[in-house]
C-alpha cells in the first residue's frame, strides 16, 4: 500500500492512535476484516510499514502509517488536518497509546511520572482536541478510547497510572457531550487486563482476555453506541464490589 | 498459543523480578513429558526482538513458535526463550507467483484462512495448523504430500535471519548458502528467523476429493502405497495394536484436488477439557477404538468431498487434544526407514509395538520422497511411521527398541517429535551434524543459542 493517502473509497476509515500496541493491532485488524480502511499513527514507522501491508493483504483494505508523537503536544494539529486529507471516508478514532511504569519507578522518579501523566493524558487531550473539528464536520463517526480499570479506584499497586485513566474517562465525557450535536459516538473502554507486552512481565493476572477477543468486543460495544464499557463484561461486577469496599478496609488490601 | 505456564514460585520470586520484557515461566512441549522452567520474552515487534537478544545473567537463549514439537525440541531449561507468536504479519503476497512474505509467528492457520479464498495453499504443511511458519523452517516440516511436494524448506526461497550477535542475514541457495542449509531444520539453533519468503501452491478450489479405503496388511498398504504414487496427497492409518496376521492393517487415504469447492466450513472446535483420568486409555479402549475406525473404512473404498482444512488438519478440530493422555503426557515417535532395508524394519517396528501392548491410537504410515535440504532435516526416500506412545513405565525401553531398529535400517528419528533419541543415534543418524556444528562455531562462537534438545543430543 502507498503511503500517499486512502483516496477512491467511501469506506469508513479508522484511524489508529498507538497502532504498535497489540491492542491496536488487533483493533485494526478487527475494523479491516468489517472492510474499513486503517490509518496508523505511531513512532516505530518501520513497524508500522510492516502492519499496513498485513492489513492490506489479510482485508484488502487500504492500510497505510502516520507519523505521530503523542508526547509532541504541538505537532497534534497539523496531524489532525493530515490525518482528515488522507482518510477516503468518515473518520473514526481509536486511541489505544499510552505507557505503564512500576508505580515505585513513578514514586521515586518525578520525570517518569510527568511522562506517564503526558503520554497517558495531556496527548489524548491534545490530539482529541485537534480531531474534535474534524468530526464535527464530518457530522458522524465514533470514537473509542482505552480507559482502564485501574481508574475506577486508586490502588496501591498502580495509582499514578489509574489517576491518568480517570482523568482521561472525565475529559471523555465532556467529549462526548460537546460531540453529540453532531452526531459523533465518543466510547470509553474500561479495559481489563489484556495479554499483552505491557502486561507480559508481570505476574498473572486475573480474567486476562486475549488481544482478538478483546478487539471483537471493543468492535462490538462500538456499534452499539456511546459511553463508558468494561471489556470483558466480567470487570463490571468484580470493579463494582471494589469500589464499595470501606476504605479503611482497602487500605489494608494489598491489591 | 505456545501452551505456556505460569510459574507458580513467580509471585515469590517478584523481588527479584527480571528487568521488563522478560518473566519466569515453564514451557512445555506438545506432548507435555517434557517441561521447561526459563525466562520468556514476547517481543511485538523488531525493535522489542533485538533487545531481547541480551537476556539477562548471560543465559543461553533459544526461539519458541506454536509449542507444537513434541518434546524439549524448543525447550531451554534454566536459559531463555523467545516467544515468536506475536510477530505474526504477512508483509507482501504477489497473486501472480504465489510468492509470500511473512513473520515468523504467521501459523497455516492464517494461510489457510487467508489464502485459500484466493486459490492458494501452503506448498506442504504439518499435520497442526496452529505451528508457525518459523517452526515450519526450524524443524523442515513435511505434510502428506511430501512423495511429490517434499518438504517445507523445499518451497523456501530465502530467510532473514537474526544471529546472536544482533547481525540480520539475508540468506538462500546464492547468499550464505551454508547458513540457509543449517537454518532449514536447524532448530532454531541458528538463530532466529525475522522473515521468510516461499511459494504457495494454486489449487482450485477449497476442497479435495479423498478416497479411503481399507487395508487388510502391511503388505498390501506398501502395495497400496506404490500404486498411489502418483497421488496428490496420500497417507495410511494403522492400527497399531493389532499383530499376528492383522499386522499393519489400516485405512489409506488418498486424495486431489477438487474442481468445485465446498461452502466455507463453520469454525467450530471443541477443547479436551482436561487431563484425562489415568484409567481413560488402556489395551481395551483404545484396542476398541482403533479396531472401529478400520471397520468404518469400507473394503472396496469411498470418496468424499472434504475441506482442506479438515483433511489437512483433523485433530485441530479438538483443543487440547494432547490432555488425552493424562497429567504424565505421552511420547511421540517417528522414523522414516529407506525403501529396501526398510520393510523388514517397517514390520519389526510394528511388531515391538502390537507386543508391547502399550495403549498406542493409530500411527500414520506415510511414504517420504526426496532428502530435504537442511543439514539436519528428516526426509529420506522411504517409509515413515509415526505414533504415540503414553509416558508409562516401559515407555523408555520400548522408544530405545526402536530407535535400534530405525538405526539399523539406516532410518532416522524426527527431531521435531522427539524427546528420548540418545546422542549416539542422533549422531549415526544424521551424518552432516558435523558441518552443523562447524556453521554455528562460525556464527555463534559463544554458544549463545541452546535448547533442551542441543544438550541431549551433544549439539551445544
Amino acid at each position: 500500500m502507498s503511503d500517499s493517502g486512502m483516496s477512491a473509497t467511501t469506506n469508513p476509515t479508522w484511524l489508529m492512535l498507538g497502532a504498535s500496541s497489540a491492542v491496536a493491532r488487533a483493533f485494526a485488524r478487527e475494523a479491516a476484516s468489517h472492510g474499513a480502511g486503517i490509518l496508523l499513527a505511531g513512532r516505530d514507522m518501520d513497524d508500522l510499514e510492516r502492519q499496513a501491508a498485513d492489513l492490506a493483504i489479510r482485508h484488502g483494505v487500504p492500510a497505510a502509517p502516520v507519523p505521530f508523537d503523542a508526547r509532541d503536544l504541538g505537532s497534534h494539529r497539523a496531524f489532525a488536518e493530515d490525518c482528515a486529507a488522507r482518510a477516503g471516508g468518515p473518520l473514526n478514532v481509536f486511541l489505544a497509546f499510552g505507557v505503564m511504569p512500576d508505580q515505585a519507578e513513578a514514586d521515586a522518579d518525578p520525570d517518569a511520572a510527568a511522562a506517564m501523566v503526558e503520554a497517558n493524558f495531556t496527548g489524548a487531550v491534545t490530539v482529541l482536541a485537534a480531531l474534535a473539528p474534524v468530526l464535527e464536520a464530518q457530522g458522524q463517526g465514533t470514537v473509542v478510547a482505552l480507559g482502564s480499570v485501574a481508574g475506577d479506584r486508586g490502588r496501591k499497586r498502580n495509582y499514578t497510572y489509574g489517576a491518568t485513566k480517570a482523568a482521561l474517562l472525565t475529559y471523555l465525557q465532556g467529549y462526548a457531550a460537546r460531540l453529540s450535536g453532531a452526531g459523533v459516538k465518543v466510547l470509553c473502554i474500561k479495559a481489563g487486563p489484556v495479554d499483552t507486552g505491557m502486561t507480559w512481565p508481570l505476574p498473572k493476572l486475573p480474567f486476562m482476555a486475549s488481544p482478538p477477543a478483546f478487539a471483537r468486543a471493543a468492535w462490538a460495544r462500538a456499534a452499539k453506541g456511546g459511553g463508558d464499557a468494561y471489556i470483558p463484561g466480567i470487570w463490571w461486577p468484580v470493579m463494582t464490589i471494589i469500589r464499595h469496599i470501606p476504605t479503611r478496609v482497602f487500605n489494608r488490601l494489598n491489591i | 498459543m505456545p501452551d505456556t505456564i505460569t510459574d507458580p514460585r513467580t509471585a515469590q520470586a517478584a523481588a527479584a523480578r527480571p528487568a521488563a520484557g522478560w518473566k519466569e515461566t515453564a514451557l512445555q512441549g506438545w506432548g507435555r513429558s517434557s517441561s521447561a522452567p526459563c525466562l520468556a520474552a514476547r517481543p511485538e515487534r523488531m525493535r522489542e526482538l533485538l533487545a531481547a537478544l541480551q537476556p539477562p545473567e548471560g543465559r543461553t537463549l533459544l526461539p519458541h513458535g506454536g509449542g507444537r514439537s513434541y518434546g524439549d525440541q524448543a525447550l531451554n531449561s534454566g536459559g531463555a526463550a523467545i516467544l515468536t507468536t506475536r510477530l505474526d504479519r504477512i508483509l507482501a503476497f504477489d497473486e501472480g507467483s504465489g510468492l509470500v512474505v511473512a513473520e515468523p509467528g504467521v501459523t497455516f492457520a492464517d494461510l489457510l484462512e487467508v489464502f485459500l479464498p484466493r486459490g492458494w495453499l501452503a506448498p506442504t504443511s504439518p499435520g497442526t495448523a496452529f505451528a508457525t511458519l518459523g517452526g515450519a523452517v526450524a524443524n523442515d516440516v513435511h505434510g502428506k504430500n511430501h512423495h511429490r511436494a517434499g518438504s517445507f524448506g523445499d518451497h523456501v526461497l530465502w530467510l532473514d535471519l537474526l544471529l546472536p550477535d544482533g547481525r540480520l542475514l539475508r540468506i538462500s541457495d546464492e547468499e550464505e548458502a551454508a547458513l540457509f542449509r543449517a537454518t532449514i531444520g536447524g532448530m532454531g539453533l541458528t538463530g532466529i528467523v525475522t522473515a521468510i519468503c516461499f511459494r504457495m501452491q494454486r489449487v482450485p478450489s477449497n476442497a479435495l476429493r479423498v478416497h479411503s479405503r481399507r487395508v487388510p496388511d502391511l503388505e498390501a498398504f506398501l502395495a497400496g502405497f506404490a500404486e498411489a504414487a502418483e497421488a496428490t496427497w496420500s497417507v495410511g492409518w494403522i492400527d497399531a495394536l493389532a499383530g499376528g496376521r492383522a499386522l499393519g492393517r489400516g485405512v489409506l487415504e488418498t486424495a486431489e484436488p477438487s474442481e468445485s469447492g465446498l461452502p466455507p466450513p463453520k469454525l467450530k472446535s471443541r477443547t479436551f477439557p482436561m487431563d484425562a483420568p489415568p484409567w481413560l486409555l488402556n489395551r481395551l479402549t483404545v484396542r476398541g477404538f482403533n479396531a472401529l475406525y478400520w471397520r468404518r473404512a469400507p473394503v472396496a473404498g469411498r470418496e468424499q468431498t472434504t475441506h482442506y482444512g479438515k483433511f489437512l488438519y483433523p485433530l485441530d478440530a479438538i483443543l487440547h487434544w494432547n490432555r488425552m493422555y493424562g497429567r504424565r503426557g505421552f511420547h511421540q515417535f517417528q522414523c522414516v526407514l529407506p525403501f529396501g532395508p526398510g520393510e523388514a524394519a517397517l514390520r519389526q517396528l510394528l511388531e515391538t509395538i502390537s507386543a508391547a501392548g502399550e495403549a498406542s491410537f493409530l500411527a500414520v504410515l506415510k511414504v517420504m520422497g526426496r532428502p530435504g535440504r537442511g543439514l539436519l532435516s528428516f526426509a529420506l526416500p522411504g517409509y515413515s511411521l509415526a505414533l504415540d506412545i503414553p509416558a508409562r513405565p516401559g515407555a523408555a525401553e520400548l522408544l530405545a527398541a526402536l530407535e535400534r531398529i530405525t538405526r539399523d535400517a539406516g532410518g532416522r528419528i524426527y527431531l521435531a517429535k522427539d524427546s528420548m533419541l540418545s546422542a549416539e543415534g542422533f549422531w549415526s543418524m544424521y551424518p552432516e551434524a558435523r558441518r552443523f556444528m562447524e556453521i554455528r562455531a562460525e556464527i555463534d562462537p559463544e554458544g549463545r543459542l541452546s535448547s533442551d534438545m542441543a544438550r541431549r543430543l551433544h549439539l551445544a
